[in-house]
């Protein structure tokens, strides 16, 4: 019986490095669902709003960008980690931990995630006339309104590109997340700490290469995703008859 | 009823403007830069004035002193835009509803399937906006707008980027419009004839400022100092009835008390009034009735008023048998030769196509 190359690569992989890869595409994706209204919020904050503090905000949100991703880690320890202010008041109170935890590395890469996905959704969200907008506001709709039909759904392709740079981004993410919520299997190993590992140990360099082939198919299969998604998008704006 | 009298301060642009109406379709006519469509904008709530008051059936919308000011989107007026501004995201018949999810069941006056007839647009329903043509984008401009069941319609230039043809075919749209839903238009253009059809009021801006209120008749054949670089702009417009159509020459007879006037096209049953407007360019001056000359139409009158000053031209204004004005555009040297002096009998001599079907009122 044939079998795919894939399925083989699939089926050979070690039962960590299968883990290590269901880590990685669920912390991506909590980090991508979880930040994305936060990130639309902020963009159309720094696209359409005036209020004081706009500015640092605004390096707020890109700080992560330009710092070191270790340092990025090392902050959201001293803020988060469990005998830290913040973090042990959650702990406490809501029973929310995030050290040594996988939601610790969601939100790590989330961190990381978020200046690239603020900023492709704030240029959409800057490209939607606001002419548009005023024509929505006199035919009786609130600014809620008009943002929910008119602003969002011109702004989609934007949004799709954040989420995807957010995702791709979230599970390449290595030294914020190893520096906060270190490198446990099972855990808060993602493909790019089990990779790293495994160029630590002997013999490990097949396991390693197996994690790379899985890891860019995984990137593939994103731009693929995105690529055919904003084709529909933008065919939904001008359908060809 | 409409009440306006705002103000605003914009870098070194003043605006200070104040007019009424009891309905029909107020013209807002001037140059561009002369703030007309701003005055829109202040009226649809999308710019703030810094002083004033606007009054919508006795329902103030601003009130500067009072501290009111009503959001555009709880103002219930209709905008219908120079671009369309379709949203290109939905389908035209999304765009024609759009309004409609937001105005109260219960004081919907205006009916869909109507403003849709109307507008000749059942066909475009399922269409996209984005390959809609230009004529056809502002119909459903136009539908957008009045199925929002607004208490008052603004049109801010909506032929503006139209070919002549698309305005042709839009104009009798709008006259529809506005007679068959009882809207209040004020209507922004820099068009002579497009104010002259439609206007039942003209408001001329320049610079800002108003600087004549009246009907067409009144305000278009005036000599207004907005318009004195521009002498050809100036225009009369008379008032006539449709006396039968000549079907051999694809004319319409019309009947005026100063003479018979000839339609290019066809303008209707016998019977029916009409508004035409005649350019003062179009119009030239004899002492004698001519004969032996292809211009059909030649209407009596008297010369009210001769201006010329040094320049090559000069404006006579004819009071015609039966109280309208015409103004012809000459020469100076046509005012000497002939020694036009007021009070002087004169035949005015229009050139058939300048009279075309655009140029007339239908009721």
């Amino acid at each position: 019986m044939q079998t795919s190359p894939w399925l083989a690569l699939v089926i050979s992989l070690s039962p960590e490095e299968l883990t290590a890869v269901g880590v990685s595409l669920k912390v991506a994706s909590v980090a991508t669902v979880v930040s994305l209204p936060i990130g639309v919020f902020a963009a159309l904050a720094l696209a359409r709003w005036r209020f004081f503090g706009k500015t640092l905000l605004d390096g707020v949100i890109h700080l992560p960008l330009v710092l070191p991703p270790v340092v990025t880690g090392y902050v959201l320890l001293m803020l988060l980690g469990r005998r830290a202010p913040l973090g042990a008041f959650l702990a406490d109170n809501f029973g929310i931990v995030f050290a040594f935890r996988w939601t610790g590395a969601a939100l790590a890469s989330g961190v990381m995630g978020f200046p690239l996905m603020v900023r492709a959704i704030r240029l959409s969200i800057d490209a939607v006339d606001r002419r548009l907008e005023a024509a929505a506001g006199t035919l009786g709709a609130h600014p809620l309104w008009v943002f929910l039909v008119v602003t969002l759904p011109l702004a989609l392709p934007g949004i799709l590109v954040g989420a995807i740079l957010c995702f791709a981004k979230a599970l390449g993410e290595f030294g914020a997340t190893i520096t906060f919520v270190s490198n446990i299997p099972g855990q808060t190993q993602t493909i790019s700490a089990a990779i790293y590992t495994l160029t630590q140990v002997p013999n490990g360099e097949v396991g390693a290469f197996r994690l790379t082939l899985i890891s860019v198919s995984i990137a593939l299969t994103a731009l693929i995703a995105s690529e055919i998604l904003q084709r529909w998008t933008s065919r939904q704006f001008h359908p060809i008859e | 009823m409409i009440v306006v009298d705002v103000g605003l301060k914009f870098r070194s642009f003043e605006l200070a403007v104040a007019f009424s109406s009891g309905g029909g379709l107020v013209a807002l006519f001037g140059r561009s830069g002369s703030g007309k469509s701003l005055t829109l904008n202040l009226i649809a709530g999308l710019v703030r004035p810094d002083r004033g008051r606007i009054c919508l059936n006795g329902r103030p919308l601003v009130d500067t002193q009072a501290g009111i000011f009503v959001k555009s989107h709880r103002r219930r007026v209709g905008f219908v835009f120079q671009d369309a501004q379709l949203f290109p995201h939905l389908s035209v018949r999304h765009n024609l509803m759009f309004g409609r999810w937001f105005s109260p069941p219960r004081e919907r006056a205006i009916e869909v399937d109507s403003v849709i007839a109307t507008l000749g647009i059942e066909h475009l329903l399922d269409r996209s906006p984005g390959n809609l043509s230009g004529g056809e984008r502002q119909r459903v401009a136009i539908g957008r707008a009045l199925l929002s069941d607004p208490k008052l319609l603004l049109m801010d230039e909506p032929l503006a980027a139209l070919d002549l043809e698309r305005k042709l075919e839009i104009l009798p749209l709008i006259e529809n419009v506005r007679d068959a839903f009882k809207v209040p238009i004020i209507y922004v253009s820099h068009a002579l004839e497009e104010v002259a059809r439609l206007a039942s009021q003209v408001v001329i801006l320049d610079a800002g400022h108003v600087v004549a209120i009246g009907s067409p008749g009144e305000v278009l054949s005036r000599r207004h100092t907005a318009f004195d670089d521009q002498r050809f702009e100036r225009a009369s417009v008379l008032t006539a009835r449709v006396e039968g159509a000549n079907n051999n020459y694809g004319l319409t007879e019309l009947v005026h008390p100063a003479g018979r006037i000839w339609l290019s096209g066809l303008a209707g049953p016998p019977g029916r009034e009409l508004r035409v407007v005649v350019n003062a360019a179009d119009v030239a001056v004899a002492t004698v009735r001519p004969d032996h000359l292809s211009v059909r139409t030649v209407l009596r009158g008297s010369v009210a008023s001769v201006e010329a000053d040094k320049g090559p031209l000069a404006t006579v204004t004819i009071g015609l048998l039966g109280g309208d004005q015409l103004i012809a555009l000459t020469t100076r040297m046509a005012v000497h030769e002939l020694s036009l002096q007021r009070g002087d009998q004169v035949f005015a001599l229009i050139k058939t196509v300048a009279l075309d079907e655009r140029a007339g009122h239908r009721r």
